[in-house]
């Protein structure tokens, strides 16, 4: 196998006294998916947030795409620029329309042309089928249609991973299925994708592996169909149990 | 229970207690406002208290029949919605009504039907109301202070080729449209010092020298208020960023900095700049009076701008900072493209309030020496020939002071409602 494109080792993170990571350990070879499930309050979003360095970790390493997070601006600045991240709250910047979002970023820090990017940007937002939407303000669109937007927005940058911090969670049960229909054709155009969610079905359907998460620790990590078919541990028996 | 209901309207006769109740409310009107213009008393046939108190009553009890539920009638429903809701606020309503009728004959005969406004000389007024001739003789003096009177010319070009040059954005093609920040923050406010310094001080080009101290009334106004606004603005940027930085050492610089201009009081900061200051400059370096006052009411204003825009930068939901900083941005592209565009929207309105304080603060800079507007207001009224007018020149500066920052308000409004954003 190659080499992981993230690399996490021993990584450990506390608010205040309260350990939130708990030496985790995770390898994610390009083009895999991982869903990543668990319990509120279990450490998953900080997890995902820990490999942009949108929350800083305090011990161990992670490594992404050959570059070691740690102080240095400038390597920050460049591995968010290959990580794009989808938030629960989509996150959209309300002041500028749809397109403008998407381009913001490709051209002050890609110092991509004007025209290229907006090119760009009308494609992504093509994949997403919300093109027609492009001149609109953030406010005037759906929940569902916000977040597609936000999923356009990162894929402008061309990134080499995606991150999805529940990305569902904040919408209504009706635009759920539009927006995981968006990731589904991500993953199936060979992204690599860390994906936190609690739709198990998106997991089945897309997931090579899936990980379980309690209390700051990866309680169980294995394959999809593995995973559901019989789980090891009694934590996330309960915790299937519940969600199924 | 029905007899109380009696006094009340209901559907059948609801039109016909609207029309009594009116009439009632308006013969109460009617009486002070008689009463008021042309001192006639129409109720004098009744006993004293009975005579002063008929307006009252007959006005209380014409509201108490026209409030009704809802009614149907846009304006009345008005009307009961807000004034009329119940006996205390009828009262009150009518309390105000008469007061406003009864302090407009005295205030409209003192202010024009018994003015003066002819002549040159204190003799002139020989009436018992305002005397303008007061202000029509200082007129050029309130505005220009003591700027010799034939280059009165040249601060009108200067404020003319300086508006002119504030308009000069909205014209500008569309591709030279991101370089508008660039152009108000740094490029206007050197242009326009050069303009009102060439123009105004003069001493180049041909044009005589006039010393700042000469320089005085509404134009000093203008002047000191236009150099605050356009760079305490800036200023209050950079400090309210730098006390949310996360270098300890910035921060705290920008702690004390805030603490420290907004402790003291704005007139020590002043007499500091012209008394205290020089002291610490070496012999040969000369800065101007004015000057000094302009930079000391900047880093005054600029605290007070800097809290301002920090709360507008507390206000944006952390997910703006994350989505910004996800996309690969860095600290300074995050902040001119996400999050100040977005907080300086929100602090309009503490900002228009801010820069309405500062310029009715400019009066100030008379504890060193520079008589604005209401400085040569205060230089005139003791002017031995003429004493006594100190009423009329407060009121017409007063007027003046409002009309700014009426329009400034109006502005900001403006600017309101032309970034609004939904979230």
């Amino acid at each position: 196998m190659s080499e992981p494109i993230i690399k996490i080792e021993n990584v450990n993170k506390w608010f205040g006294d309260f350990q939130v990571l708990k030496d985790i350990n995770l390898d994610v070879s390009a083009k895999q998916k991982i869903v990543v499930c668990g319990p509120s309050g279990s450490g998953k979003s900080t997890l995902i947030r820990c490999i942009n360095r949108l929350e800083e970790h305090q011990k161990g390493t992670i490594i992404v795409d050959g570059t070691e997070l740690s102080e240095n601006t400038k390597n920050i600045e460049q591995v968010r620029a290959e990580v794009g991240m989808v938030f629960q709250q989509f996150n959209l910047f309300p002041h500028l329309s749809i397109l403008d979002n998407c381009t913001l970023a490709p051209i002050w820090v890609k110092k991509m042309p004007k025209k290229e990017a907006q090119e760009l940007a009308m494609k992504q937002l093509e994949q997403v089928q919300i093109a027609d939407q492009a001149n609109k303000f953030p406010g005037q669109l759906s929940g569902g249609q916000q977040q597609r937007s936000a999923i356009a927005r990162a894929l402008c940058m061309q990134p080499k991973i995606m991150l999805f911090d529940e990305p569902t969670s904040a919408l209504d049960p009706e635009m759920i299925k539009e927006v995981l229909d968006a990731m589904v054709n991500l993953a199936k155009g060979g992204m690599t994708m860390i994906v936190v969610t609690h739709e198990m079905g998106f997991a089945k359907e897309v997931a090579d592996e899936v990980i379980f998460m309690d209390e700051g620790m990866i309680v169980e990590k294995a394959e999809t169909k593995e995973f559901f078919a019989n789980p090891k541990s009694d934590r996330t028996k309960l915790f299937l149990s519940q969600i199924l | 229970m029905n007899s109380l209901n009696f006094l009340k309207s209901n559907k059948q006769n609801f039109y016909y207690f609207l029309y009594l109740g009116l009439f009632l409310f308006s013969i109460s009107i009617l009486d002070v406002a008689i009463n008021a213009f042309l001192k006639i008393n129409i109720t004098s046939f009744l006993p004293g208290i009975l005579s002063i108190f008929l307006p009252l009553i007959l006005g209380f009890v014409g509201l108490n029949f026209i409030r009704t539920e809802y009614s149907g009638i846009k304006s009345l429903d008005i009307i009961n919605k807000n004034i009329n809701t119940n006996n205390f606020n009828a009262i009150l309503t009518l309390l105000i009504i008469f007061a406003i009728i009864k302090a407009t004959p005295p205030s409209l005969s003192w202010m024009i039907f018994d003015a003066n406004i002819s002549g040159d000389t204190k003799e002139a007024c020989t009436g018992t109301g305002a005397c303008w001739t007061y202000v029509k003789v200082w007129f050029r003096r309130f505005m220009y202070g003591m700027y010799p009177n034939d280059l009165h010319w040249r601060i009108n070009l200067a404020f003319i080729l300086v508006i002119a040059l504030g308009f000069f954005g909205f014209f500008l093609r569309d591709n030279l449209k991101k370089y508008l920040a660039l152009y108000y923050v740094i490029i206007y406010p050197i242009i326009a010092f050069l303009v009102i310094y060439y123009l105004i001080s003069g001493g180049a080009f041909g044009l005589v020298w006039v010393e700042t101290g000469a320089w005085g009334g509404l134009s000093l106004t203008f002047i000191v208020s236009f150099f605050c606004l356009i760079f305490c603005f800036p200023l209050g940027m950079v400090l309210a960023l730098g006390r949310r930085s996360s270098l300890p050492m910035i921060r705290y610089i920008s702690i004390g900095y805030i603490e420290f201009w907004r402790g003291v009081p704005l007139i020590t900061v002043l007499f500091m700049s012209s008394v205290m200051f020089p002291m610490f400059l070496p012999e040969d370096f000369f800065m101007d009076k004015l000057v000094r006052v302009i930079i000391a009411i900047t880093l005054f204003e600029g605290a007070y701008c800097a809290e301002v825009i920090r709360g507008g930068l507390q206000a944006l939901p952390r997910g703006q900072y994350d989505a910004a900083k996800s996309l690969g941005m860095g600290y300074w592209k995050m902040h001119i493209f996400v999050i100040l565009p977005q907080a300086l929207k929100l602090v309009i309105p503490g900002i228009c309030n801010t820069f309405l304080a500062l310029v009715k603060d400019t009066p100030l800079i008379f504890v060193v020496g520079l008589a604005e507007l209401a400085g040569m207001l205060a230089l005139a009224k003791t002017n031995p020939k003429w004493l006594g007018f100190a009423m009329e020149g407060y009121i017409f500066a007063a007027i003046i002071f409002w009309i700014i920052c009426y329009a400034m308000s109006k502005y900001s409004y403006n600017l309101e409602a032309k970034y609004k954003t939904e979230r």
